[in-house]
């Protein structure tokens, strides 16, 4: 493999965990929530996929495992918010803090337990083609499945009725409830939605990405999620290239200090979180823009008026 | 009056006896940067802990608190601890020192030991392991064992410590092999499983065969299991992580010098100090050499290791050289510990720029 085509994969693998947890939280931001807890979903995945895919052996219900146990501790949330109406922003911080400590309690007897990586697609003749062999057809169920995955989310926000009520209901959820949308329900599923997808995005992390368990190994990249979705304007194509942009500064930073480039890496560890300020001030400053793609009513606490 | 007068009495009767209960177990805390299950650095200290436990048995009663952001919340913490009738607190962080000093201050009659940091007081003993002591048996293995001659060295933050085991390493990789490089990455973190991940994968796919790691995860060594290329661990055994691939690995072992300090602090011979330790007190070990690794190279190794403890060999024996060639230590002199715990520049043969130079 040469050095091209070993950098394009290896930041499709930094990508993928981020995409996947940014377009679940996607669209859980566009129903008019905003669940900071997408860190502590994503490491609670991550666990539960590795211990479901090591006493079962099988990888596939690992990932089904991990996205359903972030989903299950993401309805915690829902019900928290949604149903006792308690602050959105407080109780996504718990949620965080919680994932990582219940991670890392089921965790404990999975430490250095040795798992085999996600099986990669491997086509006798294709996938060694220079170059397009390995970019296009070397890679983990996971990393096809999150390109599907953005086309749905896409396909299902701008091109069918439900997406449409589900952004209505974070538009404005008191003209939704008016006219007679179950406001709450909606606001359910796209929470456990976020979740779900979270899940994967840990999942990824610990049977693909470093195929391992070891406590806090998401480091962070729930809070990268967050930062993209807001870097993307609330769209999922943008996700998607905001995810590949992330992924690619990381890897690129990596390999640029191995060729001996001087570009101090500090600088380049800051690069997204910095890209994420400059757009939140550029949509900040055109309230136009704003209206255009920001979820209106979000983190805002729905009181249905009986 | 005299019913007060036996009041007081009664109580500082009590007083004493709470003194001399307390007085009976000694209460021992520890306060953890990372997670007890990090697998490297904290894991070692809590394995520490639990020899002092096992040691001193009722005489003692310890207690940790995990994952200690440094800062405001480490000198709450150690507060925390030294208020609750803690008599000596053990802080392991560098990032631990001032709020251990500041808090010392308030309570002189605890005893504090902070890991790595250069603050003493009357009752702060400062003490760290020579990890270069290590870098330089696995340069020395590393050298013999690269066919490619390009060595992977994915390092934390560019502080002295750091810079330090690059060193020691490279010389030592250089004497058995003039030809091998080194390329250092910097992850700007000491634990980010993905990132030192993404680190190896990047040495890997330029060319490195060998991977060191200055960061606490496993995750290096498993990507170059994966990759069938060779790597040495960091402060705990990773084989278990890498059985092909883990030459082998610097161990910290804290257990003597929290054990030693224990009962120095129960027979009331506990004094400030500042304790450097290496090989030769074991405060660092070498874990079991890769049965893959020639014979010749593992007696050289151990040879090495003997060396270093019988003080025949120093890590930095001079002539060292410089990345510009300028003899830095002269041939004769090996450098002294002022020189080690400032050491900002590279010596030949480590490729790039130190960062902020």
């Amino acid at each position: 493999m040469d050095t091209a085509a070993a950098v394009l994969v290896s930041m499709m693998a930094a990508a993928t965990p981020l995409l996947y947890a940014a377009l679940g939280e996607l669209v859980t931001e566009k129903s008019g929530v905003l669940n900071l807890g997408v860190e502590g979903m994503m490491v609670t995945g991550a666990v539960t996929a590795f211990a479901t895919a090591t006493l079962t052996g099988s990888s596939v219900l690992g990932v089904v495992a991990g996205a359903g146990a972030a989903m299950a501790i993401s309805l915690i949330f829902a019900v928290l918010t949604l149903s006792l109406v308690a602050n959105q922003v407080a109780t996504g911080l718990a949620l965080t803090i919680f994932g990582v400590g219940l991670s890392a309690l089921i965790g404990q007897g999975y430490v250095g337990t040795p798992l085999d990586a996600l099986p990669k697609l491997d086509i006798p003749g294709i996938s060694d083609i220079v170059f397009i062999g390995p970019v296009l057809f070397g890679h983990d169920f996971l990393i096809y499945f999150s390109f599907v995955m953005v086309g749905v989310v896409a396909w299902f926000l701008y091109r069918t009725r439900a997406g449409l009520v589900l952004r209505a209901v974070g538009e404005s959820h008191d003209a939704a409830h008016a006219i007679g949308y179950p406001v709450i329900a909606i606001r359910y599923l796209a929470v456990a939605f976020g979740g779900a997808m979270a899940g994967l995005g840990g999942a990824y992390l610990s049977l693909a990405y470093t195929p391992m368990w070891i406590e806090n190994m998401t480091a962070g990249r729930g809070w990268i999620a967050l930062a993209l979705v807001v870097f993307a304007t609330w769209r999922p194509g943008r996700v998607l290239l905001g995810a590949y942009l992330f992924g690619g500064v990381t890897i690129l930073q990596l390999h640029g200090q191995g060729f001996g480039l001087g570009v101090a890496s500090q600088i380049l560890s800051m690069l997204p979180y910095l890209a994420t300020i400059l757009v939140l001030v550029l949509i900040s400053s055109d309230r136009a823009l704003i209206r255009l793609n920001a979820p209106a009513d979000i983190g805002k606490i729905f009181r249905p008026a009986s | 009056m005299k019913r007060a007068g036996l009041l007081l009495a009664a109580a500082a009767a009590l007083g004493l006896a709470a003194g001399a209960q307390a007085a009976d177990k000694l209460k021992v805390g520890f306060v953890y940067v990372g997670p007890i299950g990090d697998h490297g650095w904290t894991y070692r200290h809590d394995v520490g802990r639990l020899a002092v436990e096992k040691t001193f048995g009722d005489k003692v009663e310890t207690t940790y608190v995990e994952s200690v952001s440094e800062g405001a919340d480490a000198e709450r913490v150690i507060r925390q601890l030294a208020s609750s009738g803690h008599g000596l607190i053990f802080t392991t962080s560098f990032g631990f020192m001032n709020p251990t000093v500041k808090v010392a201050k308030k309570f002189p009659k605890v005893k504090f030991e902070h890991c790595s940091g250069y603050k003493r007081g009357p009752n702060v003993a400062t003490y760290l392991a020579r990890f270069y002591e290590g870098r330089t048996i696995s340069g020395l293995i590393a050298g013999k064992m690269t066919k490619s001659n390009v060595i992977g060295y994915i390092a934390s933050f560019p502080i002295p410590e750091v810079v330090r085991g690059i060193n020691a390493f490279t010389l030592a990789l250089r004497e058995v092999n003039s030809k091998a490089e080194v390329k250092v990455v910097w992850v700007n973190t000491w634990y980010d499983p993905g990132k030192e991940g993404d680190a190896a994968k990047a040495l890997i796919d330029q060319g490195a065969d060998v991977i060191l790691q200055h960061t606490d995860s496993p995750a290096p060594a498993q990507i170059a299991q994966k990759r069938g290329v060779w790597a040495i661990g960091q402060a705990s055994d990773m084989a278990k992580f890498a059985p092909k691939a883990h030459l082998t690995a610097i161990i910290d072992d804290w257990n003597n010098y929290y054990v030693a300090r224990t009962k120095a602090a129960l027979d009331g011979t506990w004094k400030s100090q500042d304790v450097w330790e290496g090989l030769k007190t074991g405060m660092i070990a070498m874990a079991p050499y890769n049965a893959a690794i020639p014979k010749e190279v593992v007696a050289l190794a151990k040879q090495a290791e003997a060396d270093i403890k019988s003080g025949k060999r120093h890590p930095f024996q001079g002539p060292v050289r410089n990345q510009a060639g300028k003899v830095v230590i002269p041939k004769g002199k090996a450098a002294d510990d002022k020189m080690l715990l400032s050491m900002n520049w590279y010596v030949e043969g480590v490729q790039g720029k130190l960062p902020g130079k």
